[in-house]
């Protein structure tokens, strides 16, 4: 049963997205508790409650397609591809971190799942999306380049030059809005005027779509039919995921703004045991097979951070690495 | 044989060669393509090239950056153009937060082989939004390669040495110098970071780029007459900076000048002063001396912008107090 309900997936296809999503959840969770225990430097924004946006979306993508995101970018990275232990070892600023312990929380990259970068400063990955775009577009290798970014963003200067210049140049660029109703610490409507941001899409003569960011399926259905418009050469498109995210922007954050009864009433719409009910519909995918999974993504998270804890920092001497011939 | 061009036409045929040579170069830029650049400084290539190498951008300096950026970890060589090098401000995230540090911060898993090309300078009247010097807003970024060409030879070598290149490099062009003539040399690509002896000369060695190159060696020739020979050195880079080349040659002179057109403070010149009184305190005969324009914005009115920029006259009573001195 590959039907259009299930997005064309089988069985494997399906509970390997429910997988992800918790091995996501439960990474950004143990991520928490490093914090607690000193382990994590400065400041880490996780994105629990928002995983279904990360992998509905980078499941929708191909071999070759692209992936930029913002510093809450833990989930986009795994989404991809990106190994735990070594996403973790980031984190814990270890030498075999993705980065090597160059860049941190906030810069998880891995060039050869195609997550091209967690970018820190909000908006500013959204032009470099454009450039990835181009050079699909230029050297014709039919890739996307999808692009996550935060509600927030969509009142910075770089996202209204970047969609504008992806429509003008028909660039394959899905842009991903993940609108968890705050920036930073701030409500949506005090610093918005538009109530859907996918009216912005409407200045830059861009098709948008509004999407039920907790729904895997739903994203991930959403950004197909972008990425087929990306391919045949129609330009991008603005995909607005509503979700929410659980924790506050950052760990100095107890997200105390919100209203009383908002996270309650999010948290019954937690994508993962949303998503957990649909697949109890699908015939050929058993309780057990899904409580295996979810078994198995735990194991997965408890090695992964094994081994990153075990691993070395970096050594100082080796700092100037990547920067030869550039420092003075 | 050698051929004399133009600055602007050594620009013009530095990108010219490499859009020829590597079909990954592009060139983006406000109204680079159909009308050939503001300062003609592209005329011919999208006629040559065609549209999709030469591309016109809308005015969004951010998005140009990105763009060049993106491009550039993507298997392009982008070479971007900021028109007026002022407008670097519009940009200065992308480029010195992400463009300078992409490659260190995902621990080397990506070169940046970009290039970003924008005119400064000031003498021409454009005030002080489109008249000055920039090069100093970026010496306090790593992961840049900063040029500062003088001269038509200058500009086509190091502006190939840039595209060539697979870390990101700045070349400031300057407004000034478009229509000035000499010589296109035959060879390749400079090395980035090799200052150039301009003039040999055995009292005072003086330091300058660009427009204040060209000013240092008219008071240098001016100062024949009163007995001093002048050392000029031109760092055609700022990052790297060239500092054993001014070392030798204060080793040589036992007297500094250097003559920036930019405000002194944070700049390169201050840094090639600092270098030399540091590790060859020794060599110095008399104080270093610094030329640089007032700390003012760049007025308009000729009077005022003469004033405010180093003039030949500035710089040969300079060099005869450092030699009284």
């Amino acid at each position: 049963m590959t039907d259009a309900r299930w997005g064309g997936l089988d069985p494997d296809g399906l509970v390997g997205l429910f997988r992800r999503m918790v091995e996501i959840r439960l990474f950004e969770d143990e991520v928490m508790k490093l914090f607690s225990r000193n382990l994590v430097r400065a400041s880490t924004h996780l994105c629990q409650g928002q995983e279904a946006v990360s992998v509905g979306a980078c499941s929708a993508l191909r071999e070759g397609d692209t992936m930029s995101c913002t510093y809450r970018g833990h989930g986009a990275v795994l989404a991809m591809g990106a190994p735990l232990d070594r996403a973790m070892a980031e984190i814990l600023g270890k030498e075999q971190g993705l980065c090597g312990g160059r860049g941190g929380s906030m810069h998880l990259t891995d060039l050869s799942v195609g997550a091209l970068g967690s970018f820190a400063i909000v908006g500013a990955h959204l032009p470099f999306a454009c450039g990835t775009a181009f050079a699909s577009q230029y050297l014709e290798t039919g890739s996307v380049s999808a692009c996550f970014f935060g509600d927030g963003t969509t009142n910075i200067g770089a996202f209204h030059e970047a969609l504008n210049l992806a429509s003008v140049w028909k660039l394959p660029v899905v842009f991903i809005c993940e609108n968890n109703l705050y920036g930073e610490y701030s409500p949506l409507a005090s610093t918005t005027p538009v109530a859907n941001l996918t009216d912005r899409a409407g200045s830059y003569a861009m098709p948008a779509a509004q999407v039920d960011g907790n729904d895997v399926l739903a994203v991930r259905a959403a950004t197909s039919a972008a990425c087929d418009r990306a391919r045949a050469g129609e330009g991008p498109t603005l995909i607005e995921a509503l979700t929410y995210r659980f924790m506050g922007h950052s760990r100095s954050d107890p997200g105390a703004y919100r209203p009383q009864g908002e996270l309650d009433r999010w948290r019954e719409r937690d994508p993962i045991p949303a998503f957990e009910r649909v697949l109890a519909e699908h015939d050929g995918i058993s309780i057990d097979i899904i409580e295996q999974a979810r078994a198995d993504g735990a194991i997965a998270v408890s090695d992964a951070l094994e081994r990153a804890l075990g691993w070395p920092e970096p050594d100082p001497a080796d700092r100037f690495a990547f920067a030869e011939e550039v420092t003075r | 044989m050698s051929e004399t061009v133009t600055y602007r036409e050594a620009v013009i045929r530095a990108l010219g060669d490499e859009l020829e040579l590597d079909p990954r170069v592009v060139l983006i830029g406000e109204d680079v393509g159909a009308a050939g650049g503001v300062f003609k400084a592209t005329e011919g290539l999208f006629e040559r090239f065609g549209g999709s190498r030469v591309r016109d951008t809308p005015i969004s300096e951010q998005a140009i950056v990105g763009t060049v950026l993106g491009a550039a970890v993507s298997g392009l060589r982008p070479v971007g153009e900021i028109m007026f090098a002022d407008f670097a401000g519009v940009c200065y995230d992308q480029i010195a937060n992400q463009l300078a540090k992409y490659r260190y911060q995902c621990g080397g898993q990506a070169r940046v082989p970009a290039t970003l090309r924008m005119a400064g300078g000031g003498s021409l009247g454009f005030g002080a939004q489109h008249s000055q010097c920039v090069e100093n807003w970026f010496l306090n970024v790593p992961g840049l390669k900063l040029c500062v060409p003088a001269t038509p030879g200058d500009v086509y070598t190091l502006l190939r040495a840039a595209i060539r290149a697979d870390d990101p490099v700045i070349v400031f062009e300057h407004k000034a110098l478009y229509g000035i003539t000499g010589e296109l040399p035959n060879g390749d690509s400079l090395p980035i970071g090799a200052a150039e002896i301009v003039r040999p000369g055995t009292d005072v060695t003086v330091v300058a780029s660009q427009l204040m190159r060209h000013r240092a060696a008219e008071a240098a020739e001016a100062l024949v007459a009163d007995g001093i020979s002048c050392e000029l050195i031109d760092p055609r880079t700022v990052a790297p900076l060239d500092v054993v080349t001014v070392v030798e040659s204060v080793g040589r002179t036992g007297r500094l000048v250097c003559v920036q057109e930019a405000p002194p403070a944070g700049s390169w010149g201050q840094a090639v002063i600092s270098h030399v009184a540091v590790e060859a305190f020794e060599l110095l005969d008399a104080p270093p001396v610094m030329i640089a324009a007032d700390p003012i914005p760049v007025p308009y009115a000729r009077s005022l912008e003469e004033a405010t920029l180093p003039g030949v006259e500035r710089i040969a009573g300079a060099v005869r107090a450092v030699i009284a001195a």
